[in-house]
């Protein structure tokens, strides 16, 4: 059993008869991912790849038992969306999209940590346990099972440090895209404290960036002891200058917080070993492993 | 979005802050007439106003004992960029005699998924600094954002900055409006630093907004505000086309990547290797052709561009859309610049072969396309 999601995992696609639902929602199922449902309200009575679509999340919660959601609404409406999984009953949401407004992030993430509902993301590629499912983006086939895990506040670079990963012959227990927006929900050490506890995840790999303390925190919790498996972490951003805002709502350095010295230096002081190109995660991790 | 001095000033004002009394000055006015107009009574103050921190050490804010004095610096700061940027106006205000500088804020704290009002008496330039080197300093107050901030816990700070009577009453007045402008412009960040003390009442000598970019749509008002001249003219440029453009203020490599993180990673990685990325462009996820051929554009006549290095690792992305995008580019634009692609992941192989045709070589190792591209640069 990987944390947070496994083979079993049934999934409702919040938004799937629209562009980007209907694409991922054949790769999910192509993957193996236990689809059972999707929503766009409005479009109750369709199918998209042989999918149920329900007006409803409480629908799909009732008809097909659905525990996960990931949302693919575009911004306007995506808080909404979230609020819907909710109050449906849904523990675990993933929020791909891109650029809803921080304030509205803020809100829905607190209305459903009261709820006992996880978010993942906003502006997230998702999470995969891979070989067993996949609720996100990302490109399954550079994916391998095996026993690292992989936090990451950004897409593209995850993949690419998988598919090094996986070159090497070093697999993956999870990978979870935390999302790269300033205020997300499951953040680095709250997945570390259960990344700790995971029997399959003897290692972990921390993809950052600059911008906000995500990073300090990690190492926080490791120099309190409350992480002790073998870290290998990567910070991106080095050569951004202050102030400026790195494509990420996340990544910038702003009133003297967020550079990439104080996050380095926070992960080497517990112990962490810190690469210095993407490139160089396989070789720390097979001298950690 | 970072709104000007003014701007934030307008915003505050009319939510009950007192502000010093001023006039916004365009290039070509008559300042002294302006001046005169607005009733302002020397001393003055006369304040550049650019989206950027730290204006008073470069040299942006002069202080003119009379009218004269006042025309004088603000055609000065006309032609006077700071941290390359130049005002398109000025700001001018009657200078207030304080006996005290607060820090006021309220801010996003990340971390605690939650607004925080931030108080000091350590206002003036460098809070920051000050925060690192004497942490006790700063009074914090996390807001529940259902309940918003209650006066009780605005007064409780007061109190606790050694503020009596009027002053922490008004001091209240002010941290509440500070979070209505949060709330209600969906900002980032409200600040006011410094908020001086002067006799019984407060005054917000300078303040700052930012507002989250992507709430700007829930806020047509705004559409007006916030001077484009926080960006370059290229980067603007590339703002208007959605594509996140970063200016890095040397020569060298223009970095082209997909995704924030894996184009932050290869202008690391262009560093790390002797040279110096100039430009930060993430052509996003799942960029179509059109949209790599628009970003190439962008960088076809970019001086400080020595070379192009487009690194691609495909996912939702396609390395053929791309590929199409830049060969329609190299047609359009010819070469006026050394270009290096990495191709990697989905229809990496066929991305390669699109290059091919246009003569463009594509690697499939990073670090070996990095170090070419860095290599042109040094030639170009």
């Amino acid at each position: 059993m990987a944390i947070l999601v496994d083979r079993g995992t049934r999934v409702v696609v919040q938004g799937i008869t629209g562009r980007e639902g209907r694409f991922h929602t054949r790769l999910m199922l192509e993957y193996g991912t236990r689809v059972v449902a999707g929503v766009t309200p409005g479009k109750g009575g369709e199918r998209v790849h042989g999918v149920p679509v329900y007006d409803t999340v409480e629908e799909a919660v009732e008809k097909h038992g659905a525990e996960a959601s990931i949302v693919f609404v575009p911004a306007p409406a995506a808080a909404d969306a979230v609020y819907e999984a909710v109050d449906a009953g849904i523990k675990l949401v993933v929020v791909i999209t891109e650029h809803i407004p921080v304030h509205e992030t803020m809100l829905f993430i607190d209305y459903a940590r009261r709820k006992g509902t996880l978010v993942i993301g906003p502006n997230t590629p998702g999470v995969i346990a891979p070989g067993r499912t996949k609720i996100g983006i990302m490109p399954g086939d550079v994916f391998t099972p095996g026993r690292v895990a992989v936090l990451s506040r950004s897409g593209t670079l995850t993949y690419e440090v998988a598919a090094a990963m996986t070159r090497e012959g070093i697999g993956q227990s999870i990978v979870i895209g935390v999302g790269g927006d300033p205020v997300v929900g499951l953040d680095f050490p709250e997945a570390m404290e259960m990344l700790g506890r995971d029997p399959g995840t003897r290692a972990l790999v921390l993809i950052g960036e600059i911008g906000g303390d995500m990073e300090e925190r990690a190492a926080a919790l490791v120099r309190e002891g409350r992480f002790t498996k073998p870290l290998v972490a990567y910070i991106a951003g080095k050569t951004a200058p202050p102030g400026k805002r790195m494509g990420h709502a996340g990544a910038i350095i702003s009133m003297g917080l967020g550079g990439y010295q104080e996050k380095v230096e926070a992960l080497r002081a517990a112990g962490a070993l810190v690469a210095r190109t993407p490139y160089e995660i396989p070789k720390l991790l097979a001298s950690v492993l | 979005m970072r709104l000007l001095e003014y701007e934030a000033k307008e915003i505050l004002s009319g939510l009950g802050v007192p502000v010093p009394r001023g006039v916004v000055v365009e290039q070509g006015d008559d300042v002294a007439e302006k001046i005169r107009g607005a009733g302002l009574q020397p001393p003055l103050v006369v304040k550049s106003q650019v989206p950027v921190g730290g204006r008073g050490r470069a040299g942006g804010v002069v202080f003119a004992p009379g009218i004269g004095a006042a025309v004088e610096a603000a055609g000065r700061l006309f032609a006077t960029p700071v941290r390359g940027l130049l005002p398109r106006r000025v700001l001018v205000e009657e200078a207030v005699e304080h006996t005290l500088e607060l820090y006021l804020a309220v801010v996003l704290d990340r971390a605690a998924r939650r607004p925080v009002l931030i108080a000091s008496r350590m206002g003036g330039v460098e809070v920051e600094e000050a925060a690192k080197k004497n942490p006790g300093a700063i009074i914090r107050a996390a807001v529940d954002p259902w309940l918003g901030l209650r006066g009780y816990v605005a007064r409780r700070a007061g109190l606790a900055l050694g503020l009596r009577g009027r002053l922490l009453r008004g001091f209240e007045a002010v941290a509440l409006a500070l979070y209505r402008a949060w709330e209600t412009l969906g900002a980032e960040l409200v600040e006011v630093n410094p908020l001086a003390v002067a006799g019984d009442r407060l005054v917000a000598l300078d303040a700052k907004i930012v507002v989250d970019d992507n709430a700007l749509s829930r806020h047509p008002g705004l559409g007006g505000r916030g001077d484009v001249g926080e960006y370059t003219g290229l980067e603007a440029q590339a703002r208007r086309l959605g594509l996140p453009l970063v200016e890095l203020g040397q020569e060298g490599v223009a970095v082209v990547g997909n995704g924030a993180g894996m184009t932050m990673a290869t202008m690391d990685l262009v560093y790390e290797r002797g040279g110096q990325p100039s430009v930060f462009l993430d052509i996003g996820g799942g960029a179509s052709a059109d949209r790599v051929r628009a970003a190439l554009g962008l960088l076809a006549g970019h001086q400080a561009s020595r070379s192009i290095l487009v690194n691609i690792f495909g996912g939702i992305t396609r390395c053929d859309e791309v590929a199409r995008g830049i060969a329609s580019a190299v047609e359009e634009h010819g070469s006026p610049k050394p270009l290096v692609v990495r191709l990697a992941g989905t229809m990496a192989e066929e991305g390669r072969r699109i290059l091919a045709r246009a003569g463009v070589e594509a690697y499939s190792d990073p670090v070996e396309a990095v170090d070419r591209a860095v290599e042109l640069a040094r030639e170009g």
